[in-house]
């Protein structure tokens, strides 16, 4: 004889309202249902005392040993932020951005009064997708989401009152991570929030992430990793969003040439225009690829005999 | 508003002082009724805006230059040297002033496309900088641009090649400088005036030059005609040296001065300066906070169990806050007199005639033991030297007074630094210690080609070194009756020729020998530097 057992699902079905969700009526406008994910996540939360806590333990016990013992950063040019050091003023940190690694090693590298006062500009479409990447982004990295393809009021207003509240921003103005590890055109975001708030924009260069976790890679490749923090940018009176955002990448840029030449001979072609651009050359991409190996620091040391 | 200097009569109410003892701190009481302590002013503001205000320097020159960037060209030779380690003590924090300005001057001239730069320590001779401390002094964006093309190196007195001939004084002193800074279209001379002594034309004349050259003004004769060599303008050392200068000028040497001064923050007096564990002694004790006296006690209780190895690195890595207060470029001349005046703002504390003792705490660090050991011949240095000729006027001890210092005084030396100080120390002072007579040593251990290769090859101080100190103390032993030092090894004391005391009521009543029961005492506080203006 054939027992038939009893269907859940079918169970499940046969419940009703208030057990289950209602329906609505029919001839009656739903209302629209209201995002939480993507620009709309909420994240203040996230810069709750406990949350400020967690997020200082979580970065000096995971992500300091984790991105030292990846990555083996070295910071260069921190001397170049004294001045703002001793006012303690809300800055603007740019860099350029190649890997998921970045931001990390850019938190774990900044300097005191910013280390622990800093939030990021993630995008809104990739770490906010769903609530629980945009909860593990809030929580670890202080993000709040921020509209890649327009800047939007809800972005760039809470970007704008953070600052104004003294909390510092990391933003890649590439918007993305280089596809192959050249840079790309930085967009106007860090320039309009530097131009709205007036606080100053730092450029930093990164130099070897791409080769630790570039895009589209499945597995971390440990190596050496440079973050050489450039001079202070204010800017200017009169000066619009698009100038501004020039002369950030132009510094971005300037940073990359100190770090593949020497400070002087990077000044002297920053002077003459001849900075080579984060872009790379024009050409096939086997030619870019090419062109890419052929870029290496060459912090040279002097030889130790004979003595000078 | 910082204050001003103060001159304290101590009376029964006043708390004990506190002393440096070399790597560590005593607190003394000195008898009320006949002692004095003279306090420094407190350390002035800094720049608000350190690199706009180099630039504003650079482009605004003092005297008779042009701005830098009209003075710079394409093809031009062009030479800039800077202070060495001995400046300024101790060691400022990064950024080190010194790179702020070379940086400044460098991206002038990357600007007017200078592609012939090279980059000088001006150490006379002192010992030759390390790579540590030239990343220090210049920072690393400077080092690895230059050093690696050996564009930025260590002054080389005894190179032979290296050396020109400039002219002689119409005193007949022989003046000649190193010989690329010479030969360049501009030297753009980078100072730092930690004291009134430093900067002007002695920056390049001393700086840049030889034992040819500083024989004629390093000797016994100067010294003891330089009261002070703190005060440029009652100083044979000074006169000698702008003689020299005159000889430069007039032989072509275009130099193009840039001087900055700096407050005397030495330990850091910010109450948000959490990184200063040593900011009371910044304060007038009497103001120390109960956090400030237990610190003290912490501070204190630790050393006394830390190992002296330890004491003098944990010492010797300290990097002081030091404050900018002003920068100032164009004519040598011109550039000095302007520093000296923001000098004696911070330093000078008007004080009204002499006493039969004065007293000094001696700290762990001088010019010439910067990341080393300060040996029995520094410690006269620094006291009879450096610290007695901190005045302007007359001296704060009247002529035959005694002079109580304290300080360990180990029989200790470092033997990479310092070693012809070992043998002058074994050879010289066995037999003599009056300046005069050691005189007459200085020649064999100048040309001795042992000393010579370690000045060219280690890093060593000149063969001649040791006798310099010697001769900087030479005003103060003629002036004095006695020296006493408190707390030292006393048979390295007796070497130097001094008497060594166990405490300071001791050390008092030795002096009473010499000046009579119940002298009166000066005591001048340190930290920070001060300089008595007395009249």
């Amino acid at each position: 004889m054939k027992v038939e057992l009893p269907d859940p699902r079918r169970k499940l079905r046969q419940l009703a309202f208030p057990l289950v969700a209602p329906t609505t009526p029919l001839g009656v406008e739903p209302r629209p249902k209201e995002r939480r994910t993507g620009a709309d996540y909420d994240t203040e939360w996230a810069r709750s005392f406990r949350a400020r806590w967690t997020r200082t333990v979580l970065l000096e016990s995971v992500l300091r040993p984790t991105a030292a013992a990846i990555a083996r950063p070295r910071r260069r040019g921190i001397d170049r932020l004294a001045d703002l050091q001793g006012a303690g003023e809300p800055v603007i940190f740019c860099a350029n951005h190649h890997s998921h690694v970045d931001t990390p090693i850019v938190l774990t590298s900044l300097p005191e009064p910013w280390r622990y006062q800093v939030f990021v500009g993630a995008a809104a479409d990739y770490f906010f997708r769903n609530r629980a990447t945009g909860a593990a982004a809030s929580l670890l990295l202080n993000a709040i989401p921020i509209e890649r393809a327009t800047v939007t009021r809800r972005s760039a207003d809470l970007a704008a009152n953070l600052i104004d509240d003294g909390w510092s921003m990391l933003i890649f103005p590439e918007g993305g991570r280089s596809p192959d590890g050249w840079g790309q055109d930085f967009r106007g975001g860090a320039a309009y929030l530097a131009r709205r708030t007036g606080a100053p924009v730092v450029p930093i260069h990164l130099s070897g992430t791409d080769r630790i976790l570039p895009k589209g890679a499945k597995r971390l490749r440990p190596g050496p990793t440079t973050v050489t923090f450039g001079d202070p940018i204010r800017a200017e009176e009169g000066e619009d969003t698009r100038r501004l955002a020039t002369r950030i990448e132009a510094a971005v840029a300037a940073l990359a040439d100190e770090h593949t030449s020497d400070w002087y001979a990077a000044r002297v072609r920053a002077h003459t225009g001849d900075t080579p651009g984060l872009g790379g050359p024009d050409g096939p991409s086997w030619r870019r690829a090419w062109a890419l190996g052929e870029r290496s620091p060459s912090r040279r040391r002097r030889a130790a005999w004979p003595p000078r | 508003m910082p204050r001003p200097g103060l001159v304290l009569d101590v009376d029964s109410s006043t708390p004990p002082i506190v002393f440096h003892h070399g790597e560590d701190f005593v607190l003394e009481k000195l008898p009320a009724g006949r002692s004095r302590v003279i306090y420094p002013p407190e350390p002035h503001e800094g720049l608000e805006d350190t690199d706009a205000a180099i630039r504003h320097a650079l482009e605004h020159p003092l005297g008779d230059s042009q701005p830098l960037s009209t003075l710079l060209f394409s093809g031009m030779k062009l030479t800039i040297c800077f202070d060495d380690i001995s400046l300024p003590l101790p060691p400022m924090r990064k950024p080190d002033v010194r790179q702020r300005i070379i940086e400044a001057v460098l991206d002038t001239a990357a600007a007017a496309g200078v592609d012939d730069v090279e980059i000088i320590a001006a150490l006379a001779l002192h010992r030759r900088m390390t790579e540590d401390e030239l990343r220090h002094a210049v920072g690393d964006r400077v080092y690895d641009a230059f050093a690696p093309s050996g564009r930025l190196y260590n002054h080389d007195a005894e190179d032979p090649d290296g050396m020109l001939e400039i002219g002689t004084t119409d005193k007949g002193e022989l003046v000649e400088i190193n010989k690329r800074a010479a030969t360049s279209d501009l030297i753009v001379y980078v100072n730092i005036n930690l004291v009134s002594m430093d900067g002007g034309w002695k920056s390049t004349a001393t700086g840049l030059s030889g034992y040819r050259s500083l024989r004629h003004h390093h000797n016994v004769h100067t010294m003891q005609h330089s009261k002070s060599f703190m005060d440029r303008h009652a100083s044979e050392l000074h006169h000698s040296n702008w003689r020299m200068g005159k000889v430069l000028r007039d032989g072509g040497v275009k130099v193009f001065q840039v001087e900055t001064t700096l407050n005397n923050d030495t330990f850091g007096t910010s109450a948000l300066d959490t990184a200063s564990p040593l900011s009371m002694l910044q304060k007038r004790e009497w103001e120390w906070t109960a956090k400030d006296r237990a610190t003290f006690m912490a501070v204190q209780a630790g050393l006394k169990r830390m190992p002296a190895r330890a004491k003098r690195a944990a010492f010797q890595s300290w990097k002081a806050p030091y404050a900018v207060t002003s920068v100032q470029a164009g004519e040598v001349e011109a550039v000095h007199e302007r520093t000296l005046e923001q000098n004696f703002a911070q330093h000078l504390v008007p004080v009204e005639g002499q006493t039969d003792v004065l007293t000094m705490g001696l700290p762990y660090i001088c010019p010439y033991n910067v990341n080393s050991v300060m040996n029995p011949i520094l410690v006269m240095c620094l006291g009879l030297g450096y610290f007695f000729n901190m005045y302007r006027g007359k001296p704060p001890v009247r002529e035959g007074g005694v002079l109580i210092m304290r300080h360990p005084t180990p029989w200790e030396f470092h033997p990479v630094h310092h070693p012809s100080y070992i043998d002058f120390f074994e050879q010289v002072l066995s037999q003599t210690t009056d300046p005069v007579e050691v005189e007459k040593y200085e020649q064999a251990f100048a040309e001795d080609e042992w000393y010579r290769h370690l000045y060219r090859t280690s890093y060593a101080y000149h063969g001649v070194h040791p006798f310099y100190m010697w001769y900087w103390g030479s005003h103060a032993l003629q002036h004095l009756g006695k020296v006493v030092i408190v707390g030292g090894d006393p048979k390295a004391v007796r070497r130097l020729g001094f008497a060594p005391a166990s405490t300071m009521a001791d050390a008092l009543e030795i002096a009473s020998d010499v000046v009579g029961p119940a002298p009166t005492i000066t005591h001048v506080h340190n930290p920070p530097l001060l300089m008595a203006d007395v009249t």
